[in-house]
């Protein structure tokens, strides 16, 4: 097997009193993505800043294309690129500008700078604006915006921090098919998220983190299956028939759960076996249904499981302070 | 958006070429020139040293001129040196201001996750500034000229004359990087720097000689050394007379004493200013 493109190994960064990050391992096959889900003031963003050279570690290395973060930064910064948390983009540039002035302080010369520019511009549909200066931008302009310039140098690993934090929906689609052509290409991506659903829809591997540590790592379909079995959840058409729904579905199977004012009733199921036995029972019962389907784990199922609270959960209600926002 | 991204292939992806990261000397250009263009983009930036100090000028030549007795000059001979010399001490405002602003938005994290010294950010911000106030110098000298001020001594002096302000604005930019690492927001730094460098910029020769203060202010105005580089100046370029006896001895020998205190402000504050900065960007 080929050396990984992204290595974290044993990371700790103290900050002062608390420990932000507190021994994070993990491995990222070249070509891949990985994804880092945790709350706030989980270790993410702190991760990523270790494994980009912009924070020292306090213990533990990482490697980038094969270089040591900590031995060697000046390869690893020439080897990837990196979207930060806010769009680091220049407000008082043009698009044109932003994305000259990062390809030449990355050691590009000129004449490959402008053209590999427009390309990109092209290619994230801001060719129209390429001349505008950024403070007229939209959210999801500047943010496609800061992904085209942390790819000027085509880097062949690229880490993101909360790449569609702030985005609306159709933004935040386009932002993924753009990445998912990235790992097309080759590159392998790193990115943090909070959003269950992005980590579902991009990553190969998650690895899951809460204060500061690793406390689950596996594919999304590996997560969902510790998570535990999968439910049927059905939609009476009259509210009326809940207690006699109810009492039908028990004899299916025990473990059933009313929720009264959605006339919605979710109980335990194996799989498809038992969907379209309790379904034949309600067809011969008589009783109208809206709606039935088979429900697996979310990822937020996972979260929860693991941790005892919802990804998005604010860590201020925990009481605990936030390394990572207080420092940016 | 949709459409593009389905391309497969990046046309500029086989073509990349080896990448040279550029010496500190090119980089930190190409971050002078990121500074200038927000100048270009932000006209209202160069306020601080165009209409202000304009309007310093002629508030003071015209509103205040009247009542302050100077020896040897015209009140307008002796207060265009002192304007040049606060608007070089706000030097140190101007770069706290855009260091503060690059941390904040992110984008020194950006320049530091790039192949370049990250010395070329700071020496980027002081270069500009440099630029950023000697504009100021030029708008102030051409308003000097327009009210009556003459450098009355010859090239050599004039030269020499802007050259310490220059040296001294140097001196100037390693406290506003210090401030600019220390402080989290732009609305920081506008508290502390003006809190502290207005004053400084006041208890001093600037805008009315040192004689008529009481003693115990006098003594603190003429130690300032912002006294001695206005004292420089002026007797570079013959606005006023050269200091009495009674004077405090910086003022008897300004010229060497402002090359001191710029070499001892510099040496106090670069390291504190590198090591805040590397601090605020380590973590």
């Amino acid at each position: 097997m080929s050396t990984p493109a992204v290595e974290a190994v044993e990371l700790v960064k103290q900050f002062d009193q608390t420990t932000a990050v507190d021994g994070v391992s993990f491995s990222v096959p070249t070509g891949t993505v990985l994804g880092l889900l945790g709350p706030n003031g989980a270790g993410k963003t702190t991760t990523v800043r270790m494994l980009t050279t912009l924070s020292r570690p306090t213990s533990g290395t990482g490697r980038v294309a094969g270089h040591d973060i900590v031995e060697e930064p000046a390869a690893v910064r020439r080897s990837m690129g990196l979207v930060g948390q806010a769009a680091t983009v220049d407000e008082l540039l043009t698009a044109r500008e932003n994305l000259w002035m990062i390809g030449r302080l990355a050691g590009l010369p000129s004449s490959y700078v402008r053209p590999a520019g427009d390309d990109l511009l092209e290619r994230f549909s801001l060719a129209d604006a390429a001349d505008r200066v950024v403070k007229t931008y939209s959210g999801g302009m500047r943010r496609r915006l800061d992904l085209a310039v942390s790819l000027i140098a085509a880097p062949p690993v690229l880490f993101l921090d909360e790449p569609t934090t702030g985005l609306d929906p159709r933004s935040r689609n386009d932002l993924w098919d753009v990445l998912r052509g990235l790992v097309r290409e080759g590159t392998t991506l790193v990115l943090t998220t909070q959003y269950l659903e992005e980590a579902d829809q991009l990553c190969d591997d998650i690895v899951v983190i809460d204060k500061g540590r690793v406390i689950a790592a596996g594919t999304p379909t590996q997560l969902k299956d510790q998570a535990g079995a999968a439910s049927v959840v059905l939609t009476l058409t009259h509210a009326v028939d809940l207690d006699r729904a109810e009492q039908l579905l028990r004899t299916c199977t025990p473990d059933v759960y009313v929720e009264p004012k959605a006339r919605r009733l979710t109980a335990q199921a194996d799989g498809l076996a038992d969907m379209s036995r309790i379904g034949q029972a309600f067809a011969e019962s008589g009783i109208p249904v809206d709606d039935l389907g088979l429900q697996r784990p979310s990822l937020d199922d996972v979260f929860l499981a693991l941790t005892g609270h919802r990804a998005e959960d604010d860590a201020d209600q925990t009481g605990e302070i936030d390394p990572e926002g207080a420092l940016r | 958006m949709t459409a593009t991204a389905t391309t497969t292939t990046a046309p500029h992806r086989q073509a990349r070429p080896e990448v040279r990261p550029p010496s500190l000397v090119g980089s930190s250009l190409i971050v002078v020139r990121r500074n200038l263009i927000h100048i270009k983009r932000m006209p209202e930036l160069l306020l601080d040293v165009t209409i202000q100090p304009i309007m310093f000028v002629l508030l003071f030549a015209f509103v205040f001129g009247g009542s302050i007795a100077v020896t040897g000059s015209s009140y307008r001979e002796f207060l265009v040196p002192g304007i040049m010399a606060q608007t070089m001490a706000f030097a140190s405002f101007i770069v706290a201001i855009g260091l503060t602003n690059d941390l904040d938005k992110g984008i020194v994290d950006r320049f530091k996750s790039l192949p370049i010294s990250r010395a070329s950010i700071l020496v980027g911000r002081s270069v500009s500034s440099l630029i950023h106030s000697s504009i100021g110098i030029s708008v102030m000298a051409l308003t000097g000229l327009a009210i009556g001020w003459r450098a009355r001594n010859g090239v050599l002096e004039t030269i020499l004359g802007f050259a310490l302000l220059l040296l001294f604005g140097f001196a100037m930019i390693w406290l506003g990087i210090w401030v600019g690492s220390l402080m989290k927001s732009v609305e920081a730094v506008n508290g502390v720097m003006f809190t502290v460098m207005f004053p400084i910029t006041f208890v001093a020769n600037t805008f009315a000689p040192t004689e008529n203060m009481p003693d115990w202010l006098a003594t603190i105005a003429e130690w300032n050394p912002l006294s001695s580089l206005v004292q420089a100046t002026r007797d570079l370029w013959g606005n006023g007379q050269p200091a009495g006896p009674d004077a405090a001895l910086p003022l008897q020998h300004p010229i060497l004493t402002t090359v001191l205190w710029a070499v001892g402000l510099t040496a106090v504050f670069a390291p504190l200013a590198v090591r805040a900065f590397q601090q605020r960007s380590r973590d």
